[in-house]
């Protein structure tokens, strides 16, 4: 493992007309960590998470993934670059026309070449990897759950190994039980498999069972990049609001 | 595993040797998504001809593995009585025998099945047809029904007519007909033009040019005006309709509407029905005029019909009752299409798919009905002798 920070955004700048989201924000993603971002709604989170996966383009900054700008990058640098990680969108953002195994496959079909036979192999393990059972193989996304929805959403973030893993939101809307389940799933594969996560959250209990660094977005920036303990320590307002409060301070009692 | 993740992976292979009456497997190179599919077929032969308490794999000669790929060296030990025990691996390897373990523990995969047979060539020819039958005639019913829900609803609001919503019915009378304006009257200009192109061609044969007049003048009035208004209002805003209620559906604000106690028919079918029924007569009129125009100019150009002897003409030969049998069928086609895409919209389901299926049937269903009731309309007026 190099200490070159798997992802590098340097001095970012977003604005849709007028209204600037990011300016000059820093962010430095390291190898193999769970990294969690937390800001208020409409902080930017999401923009920041679209913009890292070339959704939107920045005015102005640098976004550097193992050191290349992947902004100057040609179509087939970037092709082989976006083989390297794995996206949940916040709305799961399955394929509504294909059952989950169908979804899974998806990404495999487009990037490797192999047997269907083999492929449906490998999707019912990657399904079993995201914690869903084969009965949901067969399924369409609209006959399952949000719970279950979000977890074929990872199978199918998890088809390719993956290096680095975007999750929007990913236990938002689901039960305690569930969304304590997924943070254990989570906590137990990022290490095994060696990948690199980056989470958005307002999860406070998500934050403090799975997350390595926690970094929070304020006033269009990072104001602060560290442990969940010593985070909360942190003098920013917001970042005080956020830890202040009675859930807040529960889970670091916790 | 000095290697990065970013270079191209080496090529997997597999060697065997017997040891102590154990077939030791010794995988080699990178065991990873890309180079794993030529691997299948070999390890699932050792699989078959060798009991999984017989084998050993050797980790030591892997380079990167992921878990597809620990999941296809795994493979083979899944009918052992403990497929983690230390007797089937030797070697050493970072993180292979874990990920192999992890992959074990977490997938039960099953056996891939056989596609369950389908029923003979005619047999499922039968079963098509009579479902589409059988379709066709739901459809039907159901959108009479929803016909007559829609009626009720009309008269009650009618009676009371503080229940009708002006704002969006004025807005939606801009949209359906003031902005749709403009591409009907073109296509109706056009239209009249092509008219009356034929029939100069036509009658001059017969020294009957002048009758193109009439040819224009009945052609457009009683039929063309009216359908050519349908058939844009059809693709044009009986999609839209389909469109937006579908869409309004799958964010459940109809749900939304049904709790708050607002009626969905009320707020959004009743607007839309008058929208289309007070504007497809105005806009069958400018197609009317738009088409009448178009085999004006045209007559001037090719036969040297001036626009005055034109219009005169047309006022002296052409009854009033053809303009009047064009323009009683617009309100009834507007009326259909809206109904027809305020039904399918309503029929959307959750998922994107069904929002597209439903905009297609929308608007082909649309179309089909006015055609046929103006072919219905065509015979009940020749039985009157208008």
């Amino acid at each position: 493992m190099s200490g070159r920070p798997i992802i590098e955004v340097r001095g970012l700048r977003t604005a849709f007309g007028s209204h600037v989201v990011h300016d000059g924000l820093d962010l430095e993603i390291r190898r193999g960590e769970v990294l969690g971002i937390v800001g208020g709604s409409g902080s930017g989170k999401s923009v920041l998470f679209h913009t890292i996966l070339g959704l939107i383009t920045p005015e102005r900054g640098e976004i550097f993934f193992d050191g290349k700008p992947m902004l100057r990058m040609s179509k087939a640098e970037r092709t082989r670059l976006e083989r390297r990680w794995g996206v949940l969108f916040q709305g799961s953002a399955l394929f509504s026309a294909l059952t989950v195994r169908e979804n899974i496959c998806a990404p495999i079909r487009e990037h490797v070449d192999m047997p269907q036979a083999l492929m449906n192999e490998i999707a019912d393990l990657k399904l079993g990897l995201a914690g869903l059972g084969l009965e949901a193989a067969d399924k369409y996304p609209s006959e399952l759950s949000g719970g279950m929805r979000k977890r074929a959403g990872l199978a199918r973030a998890l088809a390719l190994d993956p290096d680095i893993l975007f999750l929007d939101e990913p236990t938002a809307g689901l039960d305690p039980i569930s969304a304590a389940a997924f943070d254990a799933l989570l906590a137990e594969i990022a290490p095994t498999l060696g990948i690199t996560v980056v989470m958005i959250t307002h999860d406070l209990d998500t934050l403090h069972a799975a997350c390595d660094r926690v970094a929070a977005i304020a006033d269009k920036r990072i104001v602060a990049v560290d442990t969940l303990e010593r985070l909360a320590q942190h003098e920013h307002p917001w970042i005080r609001s956020y830890f202040g409060g009675p859930r807040g301070r529960a889970v670091l009692r916790g | 595993m000095t290697q990065s993740a970013a270079d191209p992976a080496r090529p997997a292979g597999l060697a065997t040797r017997e040891a102590d009456g154990k077939l030791v497997l010794e995988p080699s190179g990178d065991w990873l998504l890309e180079t794993i599919a030529k691997m299948d077929r070999p390890l699932r032969e050792i699989a078959a001809s060798t009991p999984a308490d017989r084998m050993v794999i050797d980790l030591s000669g892997i380079g990167r593995i992921d878990t597809s790929g620990a999941y296809m060296l795994g493979r083979g030990l899944r009918g052992a009585s403990d497929q983690d025990a230390d007797q089937h691996y030797t070697g050493d390897h970072p993180t292979a025998r874990r990920l192999i373990a992890e992959v074990h523990q977490r997938c039960k995969v099953a056996e891939p099945q056989e596609e369950a047979p389908g029923g003979y060539g005619l047999h499922r020819l039968m079963e098509r047809i009579g479902a589409g039958v059988e379709d066709f005639a739901s459809e039907a019913w159901d959108t009479f029904a929803f016909f007559g829900r829609t009626l009720s609803t009309l008269a009650a609001s009618l009676l009371n007519p503080s229940r009708l919503r002006l704002t969006p019915t004025i807005y939606l009378m801009e949209t359906v007909g003031i902005n749709a304006l403009p591409i009907i009257a073109t296509l109706s200009f056009f239209i009249g033009a092509v008219v009356a192109f034929m029939g100069a061609n036509l009658l001059e044969t017969f020294g009957a040019a002048v009758f193109t007049v009439e040819l224009v003048g009945i052609a457009v009035l009683r039929e063309f005006g009216v359908l050519i208004t349908a058939i844009m209002l059809a693709g044009r805003s009986d999609s839209a309709f389909t469109a937006s209620i579908g869409s309004m559906k799958m964010q459940q604000e109809i749900d939304a509407m049904k709790v708050i106690g607002l009626d969905p028919y009320e707020v959004l079918v009743i607007p839309r029905v008058i929208a289309c029924v007070v504007m497809a007569p105005l806009l069958t009129l400018a197609a009317m005029l738009a088409g009448l125009f178009g085999g004006c100019l045209v007559a001037w150009a090719t036969l040297d019909i001036s626009p005055n002897f034109f219009i005169a003409r047309l006022q002296s030969t052409i009854d009033w009752t053809h303009f009047l049998v064009g323009m009683s069928k617009a309100p009834v086609f507007g009326l259909i299409i809206a109904i027809i895409g305020c039904r399918q919209g309503m029929k959307v389901g959750g998922d994107v798919e069904s929002l597209g299926a439903r905009t297609t049937a929308s608007v082909v269903q649309a179309i089909f009905a006015v055609i046929v009731v103006d072919a219905l309309f065509a015979m009940m007026y020749l039985e009157l002798d208008i």
